[in-house]
């Protein structure tokens, strides 16, 4: 890559960030450039959040419908799935599935509760909010 | 008490651990540039792992696991480095207060998802980042973050939710410093086993590493219908390729730049030719990211079998090059 290749159209996943690529100057020595980002690197990072954003979005409406608990949304709004909750929280994959059924969720211990809200970074009285 | 390393520089970097280690070393008087540890490090890789998942996708690396380049920098400057891991939170951030007390630079893995300062669409679930405190003001860390442009704050709550967050890779509050080193230049030795090593892992036998990997990768693309479960998966490859850190092209053009300084330390010219083969590689695989972008936009149709086709252009170029790179310091 040229120095004057390196991208600078702006990337909006970075804020006000820039990050550094290496590129070859005009004597022929690889140098850093500080970039603004690219609009390739924005659509990819994008995709990966908007798929997030769908899963807690869809997750939402079957809490809403009374259909799921408020533990999955915020899962999916903490950019985890089950098996990351599971690494995170020490809480089996099939339980925390189990724990998704509304009723089950309400009758919780406060102990596990607590685990999912430590894993979560929140308190438990917010995970029991629908979202 | 607000200790602050004085001396200390912070330097912007393409990756996180390569940055950490070069700022870390340069700050005990090591002539050192980022590329110069990355590739003294033997760091450059590919690994295509699909029996473990981030997300749903599975993980494609184009370097060596965490803490490979760190441990890499042991050898050539003989540095003394020192790790400490905690099972206490509280704890691991006394022991960090009471290092900076006494003056030194100190680097953590954290979690990326709880540092505030970072982006907020950036901040996903990765456990194995690498950042420098270089002191504290009042409640506030100050943090050399390498990845980003200027020095960084950041509070001690969320700095400890950071080094202590779980799951896969868990940082458990590692901290590691500098006692001392032994040597401040790079020797030519160290830079020719460096570069006969990377040959050795890219042109290893294992199917899911190196030249193999990428043309594991290939097929498994080449396999994929054109569904949006696909094209997410084409960003997925994308984004571990440019967007976290890498310097561009999965790091092919840091370890460019770190083959013309070798060539220079070396003496040996078929080096900095060898640097300008992988920069045109590298520019492959940034129009491999390019194409992908496009049909993930819609404004090329998706066709998994052209972007395997690319993928296996990529697998043949840099098998040609490794060979030739071998041969260089044979």
């Amino acid at each position: 890559m040229d120095v004057n290749d390196v991208p600078q159209e702006g990337n909006r996943t970075l804020g006000v960030h820039r990050k550094a690529l290496y590129a070859k100057d005009a004597d022929g020595k690889m140098v850093i450039v500080p970039s603004r980002g690219s609009e390739v690197d924005e659509t990819v990072t994008m995709q990966a959040v908007h798929r997030l954003h769908a899963l807690a979005e869809a997750a939402r409406q079957r809490v809403l419908a009374g259909k799921s608990a408020p533990l999955e949304y915020w899962m999916y709004a903490r950019r985890m799935d089950v098996a990351l909750l599971s690494q995170v929280s020490g809480v089996w994959q099939w339980r925390i599935r189990r724990h998704f059924n509304p009723q089950r969720f309400e009758q919780l211990p406060p102990r596990i509760l607590a685990r999912y809200a430590e894993a979560l970074g929140m308190t438990a009285a917010q995970l029991k909010t629908r979202p | 008490m607000n200790p602050i390393a004085t001396d200390f520089q912070h330097r912007h970097a393409a990756h996180c651990e390569s940055g950490s280690a070069t700022n870390l070393l340069t700050h005990h008087g090591v002539k050192l540039s980022e590329a110069m540890a990355f590739g003294l490090s033997s760091a450059l890789s590919f690994a295509y792992l699909p029996f473990i998942k981030l997300i749903g996708f599975p993980l494609i690396a184009y370097r060596m696991p965490p803490k490979f380049i760190l441990k890499g920098m042991k050898k050539p400057f003989q540095a003394d480095f020192r790790f400490e891991t905690f099972r206490a939170p509280e704890a691991g951030m006394r022991r960090l207060d009471e290092l900076l007390a006494q003056g030194k630079v100190v680097g953590l893995q954290t979690s990326v998802f709880w540092l505030p300062y970072f982006p907020e669409d950036m901040r996903f679930h990765f456990n194995a980042h690498n950042l420098l405190v270089y002191g504290k003001d009042g409640d506030d860390y100050l943090i050399s973050d390498p990845v980003t442009d200027q020095p960084q704050r950041c509070a001690s709550a969320d700095l400890q939710r950071a080094r202590f967050a779980k799951g896969a890779l868990a940082p458990k509050g590692l901290l590691y410093y500098l006692e001392g080193v032994g040597r401040t230049e790079v020797s030519p030795e160290a830079v020719r086993s460096a570069i006969r090593k990377t040959a050795r892992i890219m042109l290893g036998p294992i199917p899911f590493i190196g030249v193999r990997g990428i043309r594991m990768l290939a097929n498994k693309v080449a396999k994929l219908d054109t569904s949006e479960h696909s094209l997410n998966y084409v960003g997925h490859i994308v984004r571990m390729q440019e967007e976290i850190g890498t310097g561009g092209a999965g790091f092919r053009f840091i370890y460019a730049a770190f083959l013309q300084e070798a060539a220079l330390i070396t003496g040996n010219a078929k080096l900095a030719v060898l640097s300008d083969r992988l920069n045109e590689i590298g520019d492959g695989w940034r129009d491999f990211a390019l194409k992908a972008a496009r049909m993930i936009k819609g404004r090329e149709a998706f066709e998994p079998k052209k972007l395997a086709g690319m993928l296996s252009t990529q697998a043949e170029g840099e098998s040609e090059f490794f060979r030739a790179l071998k041969t260089a310091v044979a």
